[in-house]
């Protein structure tokens, strides 16, 4: 073998046995369906939001313990780190919420033509996008008045 | 020493009737599928509402926020998102778990360990939300 792609085409025949032949999608070569990348970042922000799960959990049990643990749960929140973590859990909701909901109308046999799925793709990264900023600017709205 | 081969039923434990009735998988073999759809449809509007609660109350002093969890209908609110939450997280991390993980044992004790500590998670939130509940007035 001496191109790298032949690596690319190496098969197992029905009997055993190695054959070349073009191998259908390869991860190397393969463009990502809009689909695709949606139905990942579904899971990605699943496993997101299960952490983010904590920050749930650290709120009550900060509201139910007294003032020192909920300023120091605020502090935490209110630092560049927590910052940062509070806008990935925003997006990461918003994104699992709109992404579940495309889920839960597939489920129904709604909206799984084929012209309809990338468009409704772009969609979620769209409303995902525009409810993080709507949430984040009535964030600083309360904060500063 | 061979033995002779035992008929399916016998091995697995099930009569050829109830299976061809429809007992046991047929039945119960959607459930985690349709566990997962229900807690998510109850999560669309308990997250929303969360997300808005948060966002009323950011910046207010601990008292304020203790006081409005330990409404009655916040708390009970508060308690549904978290039973939901922890239970939707639980049965989604197991398929994730059940997609990745080959080896049956590591497999099998990864779910565990998970949903042990998703079941922890949420008890420890719940008894944060009656503590606010009982200390409301």
């Amino acid at each position: 073998m001496n191109d790298i792609r032949k690596a690319q085409m190496v098969g197992r025949s029905t009997e055993s046995g190695l054959v070349q032949r073009p191998l259908s999608p390869h991860i190397n070569i393969y463009r990502w369906p809009p689909t695709m990348v949606a139905s990942i970042l579904n899971r990605a922000t699943g496993i997101a939001l299960s952490a983010g799960s904590l920050l749930l959990v650290w709120w009550v049990v900060a509201a139910a313990s007294g003032p020192a643990a909920f300023s120091a749960m605020e502090g935490f929140v209110r630092s560049p780190v927590g910052l940062l973590l509070m806008l990935g859990w925003t997006a990461s909701l918003f994104y699992h919420l709109f992404g579940g909901l495309r889920h839960l109308a597939w489920d129904m046999g709604y909206l799984f033509a084929k012209p309809s799925l990338n468009p409704l793709t772009y969609a979620i990264l769209v409303l995902t996008a525009a409810a993080t900023v709507v949430v984040w600017l009535a964030a600083y709205a309360t904060i500063e008045g | 020493m061979a033995s002779k081969p035992k008929p399916e039923h016998v091995s697995v434990m099930r009569s050829q009737l109830g299976r061809v009735r429809g007992l046991g998988a047929a039945r119960s073999g959607s459930h985690h599928w349709k566990a997962e759809r229900v807690t998510a449809v109850a999560l669309v509007p308990l997250s929303l509402w969360f997300v808005f609660a948060v966002l009323t109350h950011l910046g207010a002093p601990q008292p304020e926020v203790a006081a409005w969890a330990g409404r009655p209908v916040n708390a009970a609110l508060l308690l549904a998102l978290i039973i939901m939450t922890f239970q939707h997280m639980r049965l989604g991390l197991q398929v994730v778990w059940e997609d990745y993980l080959h080896h049956a044992g590591r497999r099998e004790a990864a779910i565990l360990a998970t949903s042990g500590a998703c079941l922890l998670l949420g008890l420890i939130a719940a008894v944060a939300v009656l503590k606010l509940a009982a200390m409301a007035h």
